[in-house]
């Protein structure tokens, strides 16, 4: 016990908890025992683990409610699809197209998190939480009619029908509007979304330890008494959005490189709402939490599957008493009872 | 033209009887009911039933969908919002996704994926036609539907007790209840006259687009709840007036610029007008303490 909250007090424990994760799946399919079903889910698990640690940065580091980050997932996994589609002539290795593709999947999000964070983020409250889902909703319609293609003479882009891009003969069609993203190979890889999901806990327990994050947090507490002090408000919670927008587009294009198809309507507001249930599941604020969460949850409706049509059922029944234990004052006093009587009976037990 | 702002007006009617749930349970309860959208849908689906396979006439079927979606208003809030009455806000909204999966899915498992054909109630109602333009019954119906409903909760909310004492909740929880307001009650009063509501708008929303399957609630959902917080959410003229904008918006931009991107038109408007009226269009500037 000693050791476990050393290492969570200095951070450690979910670089653990993830090598742990790793090592258990990787064994799990070496010897043979993982069921298909349950490996094909191991990169979407880790792009959703990703997608919760990076809209936790914002729910719990920024304080701010965000209902639209599936749109920065898609702006990510779109643009990771298009440039491993682009690049696949002439960077033929497959795990440097994969880091090529989520930077730039990274870098668009990120742009776009600009875009949307500098006027969303001068309101508060609920009415920022719907301006979020406003701009999500935006994104997957505007992708719905993007058609990309790629031809020796580069990327061609049209807002109206796959035709009009005049791709020439040897030319590609990669987003067809409606349909997504088609014919992607599929380069990611559990170990690649490991190393990703570790270096995406670097970067926030960074942030989050930093002046920098310092800051934010303060801005969430009390925003008014943070300015007082000479915070830059809008600055800092710009950085977190973004930063979270970014990590979100790595998340997106892990993600839709692991398939052959990619739609923009799996990227919609159903999706968000799930990323959202992750973070407060796990704890809002809490990084351990949402990637145990994200990951449980992942799996939940996997292992569900014996219960086959009832499966989502159960899940929302789940959730829903989840949600009333965790957060009942009558089941919250008899846990902080529990847990003192526990607390009680170690400190007898140190005595004696 | 005039075509395309009878449509907006009828949809947008739709919208603005959703929205009036979604208000009025943010006006007192301070909760984005994410489950409202699914409640339309189950109100479609009992119309339908009760008209398809039982033969019902169509003013019965209506109140019976009414009726119980009344009834699970009330349930869905003593189940599953009162517990959490001093809970944060985001454990609230979490529940309410919560439960809008499980109506879904329920729906799913009784009536299956497959869409149904809505019959079309108003049947009876003849369309008209005014100096060429041709109105469609179902406009027709929404539009004085809606009109009935805002100028009877205006009423409520106006002149009866039970109506006042909603207005002073949603000011002051703690002020109305030392003024012996039982403010339980009038939560689940509010929920349970949202949800009727939402059966009305259900009906009329398959009425005008006839095809119901487990998901039609949550889009007329989703924009129903953009028009409360466009028009100022909690503020019930804010939710006609928004629902009736958005509704013309939709089929404008529609008609005029492009159908796969009149949502995210309808978006964009929204955004703008909440970054230059950041309440909403009638919506009560509150101002921050210190």
């Amino acid at each position: 016990m000693k050791v476990l909250s050393k290492l969570s007090k200095r951070g450690f424990l979910n670089y653990a908890i993830v090598i742990a994760f790793y090592l258990v799946f990787q064994i799990l399919s070496v010897t043979g025992n993982l069921s298909s079903s349950l490996s094909g889910q191991l990169i979407p698990i880790v792009a959703y683990v990703i997608m919760a640690l990076a809209l936790n940065l914002v729910v719990g580091i920024s304080g701010e409610l965000s209902l639209g980050h599936a749109g920065f997932m898609s702006v990510g996994a779109f643009t990771g699809a298009i440039v491993a589609t682009a690049l696949q002539a002439s960077v033929p290795n497959g795990i440097l197209r994969l880091v090529i593709a989520i930077i730039f999947g990274a870098i668009f999000a990120a742009l776009m998190g600009v875009v949307i964070g500098i006027p969303v983020l001068r309101l508060n409250g609920d009415y920022l939480a719907i301006v979020t889902l406003a701009f999500g909703e935006i994104i997957k319609n505007l992708l719905n009619c993007l058609y990309v293609g790629v031809d020796g003479k580069g990327l061609h882009f049209s807002l109206t029908d796959a035709n009009s891009m005049n791709l020439e003969a040897d030319g590609i069609t990669i987003l067809n509007g409606p349909m997504g993203a088609l014919g992607i190979t599929k380069i990611s890889t559990f170990t690649s979304g490991i190393i990703l999901l570790l270096i995406v806990l670097f970067i926030i327990k960074n942030l989050v330890n930093s002046r920098t994050g310092r800051a934010i947090m303060a801005i969430r507490d009390n925003r008014i008494a943070a300015e007082a002090t000479g915070i830059n408000v809008t600055k800092y919670k710009l950085y977190a959005f973004v930063t979270s927008a970014a990590l979100a587009g790595s998340a997106g294009a892990l993600y839709a490189l692991n398939y052959s198809t990619v739609v923009p309507k799996k990227f919609d507001f159903n999706t968000s709402i799930l990323i959202l249930v992750f973070v407060v599941l796990g704890g809002i604020g809490n990084m351990t939490g949402s990637i145990i969460a994200a990951a449980v949850l992942t799996i939940l409706p996997e292992l569900l599957r014996q219960f086959q049509d009832y499966r989502m059922l159960v899940y929302a029944i789940v959730l829903i008493l989840v949600m009333l234990i965790t957060n009942n004052e009558k089941a919250r006093a008899t846990m902080v009872m529990l847990r003192k009587k526990i607390s009680r009976g170690k400190g007898k037990e140190a005595q004696s | 033209m005039l075509t395309n702002l009878i449509n907006g007006i009828s949809l947008g009617s739709v919208y603005a009887i959703i929205a009036l749930g979604y208000t009025m349970v943010y006006g007192i309860a301070k909760m984005l009911n994410f489950a409202h959208g699914d409640v339309i849908m189950i109100g479609g689906y009992m119309a339908f039933c009760t008209t398809s396979y039982l033969g019902w006439p169509v003013v019965p079927s209506i109140l019976f969908a009414v009726v119980v979606c009344t009834i699970l208003g009330i349930v869905v809030e003593k189940l599953a919002y009162k517990p959490l009455r001093n809970a944060t806000s985001l454990a609230v909204l979490i529940t309410a996704i919560g439960v809008s999966y499980f109506l879904q899915n329920a729906a799913l498992l009784i009536w299956t994926s497959n869409p149904k054909a809505f019959p079309n109630l108003v049947a009876s109602i003849p369309s008209i036609e005014l100096g060429g333009v041709r109105i469609a019954n179902t406009a027709i119906v929404t539009v004085i539907a809606n009109l009935i409903i805002m100028v009877a909760l205006t009423l409520f909310t106006n002149r009866t007790k039970m109506g006042k004492a909603m207005k002073a909740v949603s000011e002051d929880k703690g002020a109305a209840q030392l003024m012996g307001i039982n403010v339980d009650r009038t939560i689940s009063l509010t929920f349970a006259i949202g949800s009727g509501l939402a059966a009305i708008a259900g009906v009329l929303l398959c009425s005008a687009y006839p095809t119901l399957m487990p998901t039609t609630g949550a889009m007329p959902g989703i924009k129903a709840f953009t028009a409360a917080v466009f028009g100022g959410i909690g503020s019930i003229p804010g939710a006609m007036l928004g629902g009736i904008l958005l509704g013309i918006i939709e089929i404008f931009a529609k008609a005029y610029v492009s159908t796969q991107l009149s949502d995210a038109i309808v978006f964009a408007v929204l955004i703008i007008v909440l970054i230059v009226k950041p309440t909403g269009l009638l919506g009560k500037k509150v101002s921050e303490k210190v």
